[in-house]
């Protein structure tokens, strides 16, 4: 029961700040900050409570919803779902101090931010497709909202392109869904009897496999339908930059591993080496564009898309060690891109007032500590050793050899990806806070010899950050554990072909 | 099997400079003093920890280790440790020590910096990085402090980050370095997959001991190379880029836009060196399959001439010392790769020593000077900076291998392993080892001789400055006899068994260290002393004996026309390389920028954005204007569809009715 209060919290806190009277402030900011710190909370005990060598679906909440159709509310977690509630806890706390500055509609925006956050614990503790669904598309409305009316740079064709993705992935998935519900003919949605006794037949799998996997890999950027992305991220607010790159995107990943991969295991292995081929399309992609980027947020934009490459091969792998490096990425990329955002839209942004590389004139004397921490951010982000990202790809590149399907080929564009992801990063590093502005010095508009330092919030923010993406770098043996033991029956599962409970 | 648990102890040997770098990243930039004692602190506990691992791997020089788990991956465990033999503790000994004298250097060296403090925390990082890479007992454990100590090396190269040249040059070396630590990591990643470990020691089961056989023996082979061979060469390809090997040296010289101390300790005593190190550590790797071992040795040897030909045409006191290094990295290569670990180790000690001694020297020289590092601009040093001349001359001569000093004994090793292995390389060698003397006599008289030419007035350094420049002097010269009296290639490598010594090989390393130091001296002793603007006080004599020594015995001529030419074209043609390969590496970052456009602009804006997306958006919205216009709100226009609809439904049941 108790990881379930994560959903409940946030759709309290969400009412109870959308009722508030928008002059009230702080009560407004108070209020939201408590509800994500309790939903990081919630999520950190219900990890501390769930027992590791057990395994399997833990804290189960069961209650009949539609049983004519075989619906049920029924969630509970895993090892996977406890790992991503985690993540999505810390950048919902962090999300609300990125946003403290924000008061035009200030009730509405955070309501939004925290319905948004209640979908997205929701998807994480389905235990039924219909149910998973509901909270899938729960998490697309508020998207809309927040970039329509908080966002930036075109900030209505980026909400409405999100928002045409995001349902067309929700058709796909939807169809996909009937599809499973029918061709099990258990009269159930149930995702663990799904997975235990509907023996979908090869043909099946392999036919409905591509639908549902491209239906969730839309959300997670896959290529070439990642464009929403950097769009969305730059047209978004920071709070909002960070959720989507933080957790939505992961979102995506998520359903692609339980759903499709979970349930249609010998789709997934006959489709593994394109997945394969199309990840590495994104890691390389995604780094090539982001170095020619001239708006710094755009950069950090393309650089999700190439990491979530990195997800999308460790998925293709189909083995332990290729599959926890793909839950590591996402708990990796999601604080690491949350902290880019922040850093780039949230506190360079709100002192420069633009983003474009050219204007920024030697920041590095102008906002050190904030320059710092971004190059820190940024050695994190290209995989130094240390940080999350370095276990994370570890993982995933030696699953990527260890699965005799792959070409080495996918190996050495995946290396040559890590190093245009370190060359591009060093250079906007370099343009960023170290280069001379040849535009920005105009006598008449001086920039400031300093700008005003970092506030309390955005403080606690990037160091709570900066000390996850740290602590899982250089201690990863906890959540490797826990992924583990969430990923051993798919594992057990894909490795037989036929299903075992 | 030994007691290793009471080995741990010495991960406090990199975990004392860290510490010390945390503590001086917290405090006050304005507290300098207390950021060179924070410094100086942690090494210094670090050197006596050291010691006494040297001590006691002396007396029992046998492989200890200490080893935990550091995660589950897969379904394997992936372990770190620490590691005692000889060949880390010499290497701890030496690193601190001369790290020890280097912060004591920069302490005053950087006094008048605004940013010591950051500084010491950089070196301090660095400091950890590497000893923490000497005594990691995982090939994983070293990867990721040879990364913390890249890093490092980025920042501190990039420390005077408001001059452009070096933010491009830190920007340069951490690129360069990196592709080689791909071809590291690949190589990491390919031995795993074969092994399932990354442990060097681990009773029997590690890399270094089963892993080996297991690589040769079952290894699968890619794009038709063996594993051996593979992984091998792919961790080479690591130390290439870290060690400045040809051709991923191309970063080195550039790097000397850092502040000295950072040259001296980085760039030629410690840094670079750890590719060498690496390579001596996995040496048992590059054993299974001895292609990757030529490899080594052929890449080193090459790199010695080369680098060594390059520095004769240099006029930056910092950058023929760089390119030196460059040449002493390749030759220590051609050490491991003729010789096995002994004689490359031995020279890398040697090496670290005198290479430090020569690049604080001439920081010290560069400091005296005002700041002038053009070797034709500086002159007659030997006048105004006695002490720091002494010493540097020592430097020098140990780098020459004269006899009896440092260099001369661990050079003399190397090429007579090359004699017996490999003989072509043994001459590549002696070449590079000419090159070396040659220049080395053409920067001391350029620096050293003749009349002063910079403005102001050269000063000598103050005792913080040629203090530590006064011990490792003495190493300079001493180290390599009493290394070799105790038989230093033995406890390096307890297998290595010294080749008989060759009497062809003694006489040909003497005659080219002697020979390049007289040639070089023939060629520039005398033109300093003719060209400085006063008359020389013998020419007014006139004598004939003048005349000969004036017109240098006619050498001059032969010279021009002989060794001359030959050396220009040499000289010439490997500047030419050089260039090329600058060209070649410029080609390829700008064809990647290319790409990047055309994939940026051309596919993801043009292709799915504008004509995929948009494209299929305003299809869908032109499409709706059909169907738009039949609302647009004119009476008569439902009117007419209403009298339309009627009619039709009308037909319709008047169709039915049959």
């Amino acid at each position: 029961m108790l990881p379930l209060f994560t959903v409940i919290l946030s759709f309290v806190g969400a009412l109870a700040v959308g009722l508030t009277p928008p002059e009230r402030l702080r009560t407004i900011r108070w209020t939201a900050l408590i509800t994500a710190l309790l939903g990081l909370i919630t999520a950190a005990f219900a990890t501390l409570q769930y027992h590791i060598a057990d395994g399997g679906y833990q804290s189960v909440v069961s209650l009949p919803w539609v049983t004519s159709l075989g619906i049920q509310f029924k969630s509970g977690v895993d090892g996977i779902s406890l790992s991503l509630l985690l993540l999505t806890g810390l950048i919902a706390f962090c999300g609300v101090l990125f946003s403290w500055d924000i008061e035009h509609r200030a009730n509405e925006f955070f309501a939004f931010f925290l319905a948004l956050i209640g979908g997205v614990y929701g998807v994480f503790l389905s235990l039924d497709l219909v149910m998973l669904f509901v909270f899938y598309e729960i998490a697309i409305v508020p998207k809309y909202f927040l970039i329509a009316i908080w966002g930036s740079t075109r900030r209505e064709y980026a909400a409405m392109k999100l928002v045409i993705y995001s349902f067309t992935s929700s058709s796909l998935i939807f169809f996909s869904l009937l599809a499973l519900y029918f061709g099990a003919g258990l009269n159930t949605f149930d995702l663990t009897r799904l997975t235990t006794e509907a023996h979908y037949s090869q043909t099946f799998q392999i036919v409905v496999f591509p639908i549902v996997f491209i239906g969730f890999a839309v959300l997670a950027g896959m290529w070439p339908f990642h464009t929403w992305a950097p769009t969305g991220h730059v047209a978004a607010p920071t709070a909002a930059s960070m959720l989507l790159a933080g957790v939505v995107m992961k979102l995506g990943a998520y359903g692609c591993l339980r759903v499709a991969i979970g349930l249609l295991p010998l789709g997934a292995q006959h489709w593994a080496q394109w997945i394969a081929v199309i990840a590495v399309i994104n890691i390389l992609y995604g780094a090539l564009i982001a170095l020619v980027q001239s708006d710094f947020k755009f950069v950090i934009g393309y650089s999700s898309v190439s990491h979530m490459g990195f997800v999308l091969l460790g998925l293709a792998t189909l083995n332990t060690t290729g599959l926890n490096g793909a839950v590591l990425q996402m708990f990796s990329h999601g604080v690491i891109g949350a902290l880019l955002f922040a850093l780039v839209g949230g506190s360079i942004y709100r002192r420069t007032h633009t983003r474009q590389l050219a204007d920024f004139d030697r920041l590095i004397d102008r906002m050190p500590t904030i320059a710092w921490l971004f190059i820190v951010a940024g050695l994190a982000s290209m995989g130094m050793p240390g940080f999350s990202g370095f276990v994370a790809e570890l993982h995933v590149l030696i699953g990527a050899w260890q699965q005799p399907l792959f070409s080495v080929w996918i190996l050495v564009v995946a290396g040559l990806g890590i190093i245009v992801t370190f060359a591009y990063t060093l250079i906007k590093i370099h343009e960023a806070f170290f280069r001379r502005s040849a535009t920005a010095n105009d006598p008449a508009h001086p920039l400031p010899e300093k700008y005003p330092p970092l506030t309390c919030p955005e403080t606690v923010a990037l160091v709570v950050l900066i000390a996850a993406a740290l602590g899982v770098g250089l201690y990863p043996k906890p959540l490797i554990e826990l992924i583990n033991s969430g990923l051993a029956p798919l594992v057990a599962a894909l490795a037989t072909g036929a299903v075992t409970p | 099997m030994p007691d290793n648990s009471c080995i741990l102890w010495i991960a406090a040997i990199p975990l004392c400079p860290l510490i010390a770098a945390a503590v001086i990243a917290l405090i006050k930039p304005s507290w300098k003093r207390a950021a060179v004692g924070a410094g100086l602190l942690g090494l210094g506990i670090s050197l006596v920890l050291s010691l006494y691992a040297l001590k006691l791997n002396i007396e029992n020089p046998a492989t200890r280790f200490y080893n935990f788990q550091w995660m589950q991956l897969g379904g394997a465990s992936v372990d770190f440790g620490v590691v005692l033999d000889p060949l880390s503790a010499s290497m701890v000994a030496m690193v601190t020590f001369i790290g020890f004298l280097i912060f004591f250097y920069s302490g005053n060296y950087m006094a008048e910096d605004p940013d010591q403090t950051r500084f010491f925390y950089y070196l301090s990082l660095f400091a950890a990085g590497m000893l923490g890479l000497i005594i990691a007992n995982s090939l994983l454990l070293l990867f990721m402090c040879w990364e913390i100590v890249g890093l490092a090396s980025y920042l501190l190269i990039g420390f005077w980050y408001r001059k452009p040249s070096a933010a491009a040059a830190a920007k340069k070396a951490f690129i360069t370095t990196r592709i080689g630590d791909l071809g590291l990591f690949i190589g990491l990643l390919w031995a795993f997959k074969e092994t399932g470990t990354l442990l060097f020691y681990n009773n029997g089961t590690g890399l270094l001991e089963s892993g080996v056989t297991t690589i040769a023996t079952a290894g699968e082979p890619l794009f038709g190379i063996s594993a051996a061979a593979g992984i091998s060469t792919l961790i080479f390809i690591g130390a290439v880029g870290k060690s400045g090997q040809f051709p991923l040296h191309i970063w080195l010289p550039d790097a000397m836009e850092g502040p000295t101390p950072v040259s001296a300790l980085i760039h030629a005593a410690t840094m670079v060196a750890a590719g060498v190190f690496l390579v001596a550590r996995t040496i048992v790797l590059f054993q299974a399959d001895t292609v990757s071992l030529t490899i080594v040795a052929w890449v080193g040897g090459i790199t010695a001439l080369f680098a060594g030909l390059i520095a004769i045409g240099q006029n930056d006191l910092k950058r023929i010392l760089a390119y030196s290094t460059v040449s002493q990295l390749g030759m220590m290569m051609l050490g491991l790769g003729v010789g096995g670990t002994a004689p490359g180790m031995f020279h890398l000690l040697s090496h670290a020593f005198f290479k430090a001694l020569l690049f604080l020297g001439a920081g010290s020289i560069i400091h005296g000077c005002h700041g002038e590092q053009d070797i034709r601009k500086l002159g007659g040093v030997l006048k105004s900076m006695p002490i720091t001349t002494a010493c540097y001359l020592c430097g020098a001569a140990a780098l020459c291998a004269f006899p009896l000093t440092s260099g001369f004994f661990s050079k003399d090793e190397i090429l007579l392993c090359a004699w017996t292995s490999n003989r072509p390389l043994f001459f590549v060698g002696a070449a590079a080892a000419f090159c070396t003397s040659f220049y080395m006599m053409r920067q001391i008289c350029y620096v050293f001789f003749g009349k002063t030419r910079s403005h102001g007035h050269p000063h000598e350094s103050p005792w913080p400055i040629t203090a530590p420049l006064a011990i490792l002097a003495i190493f300079a010269l001493a180290f390599g006899g009493i290394a070799k009296h105790f038989e230093i290639a033995t406890y390096l490598d307890a297998e290595f068994t010294a080749p008989h010594h060759s009497l062809t090989v003694t006489v040909v390393s003497l005659a080219v260290a002697l020979g390049g130091l007289l040639v070089g001296f023939w060629v520039y002793g005398f033109r300093r002393t003719l060209s400085a603007t006063e008359p020389d006080a013998i020419e007014k004599v006139s004598s004939p004996g003048y005349r000969f020594l004036e017109n240098r015995g006619y050498l001059d001529e032969l010279y021009a026309a002989t060794v001359g030419a030959l050396w220009k074209w040499l000289a010439f043609a490997a500047e030419m390389i050089d260039a090329f390969l600058l060209v070649f590496s410029e080609l390829i970052v700008l064809g990647v920028r290319q790409l990047s456009n055309l994939f940026a602009f051309r596919g993801d804006r043009l292709l799915i954005d504008q004509w995929s997306f948009d494209g299929f958006c305003q299809t869908l919205r032109n499409a709706s204007f059909v169907t738009t216009r039949a609302q647009n709100g004119y009476l008569t226009n439902y009117l007419r569809f209403i009298a339309l609809g009627a009619v039709l439904l009308g037909v319709l049941f008047w169709w039915s009715a049959f």
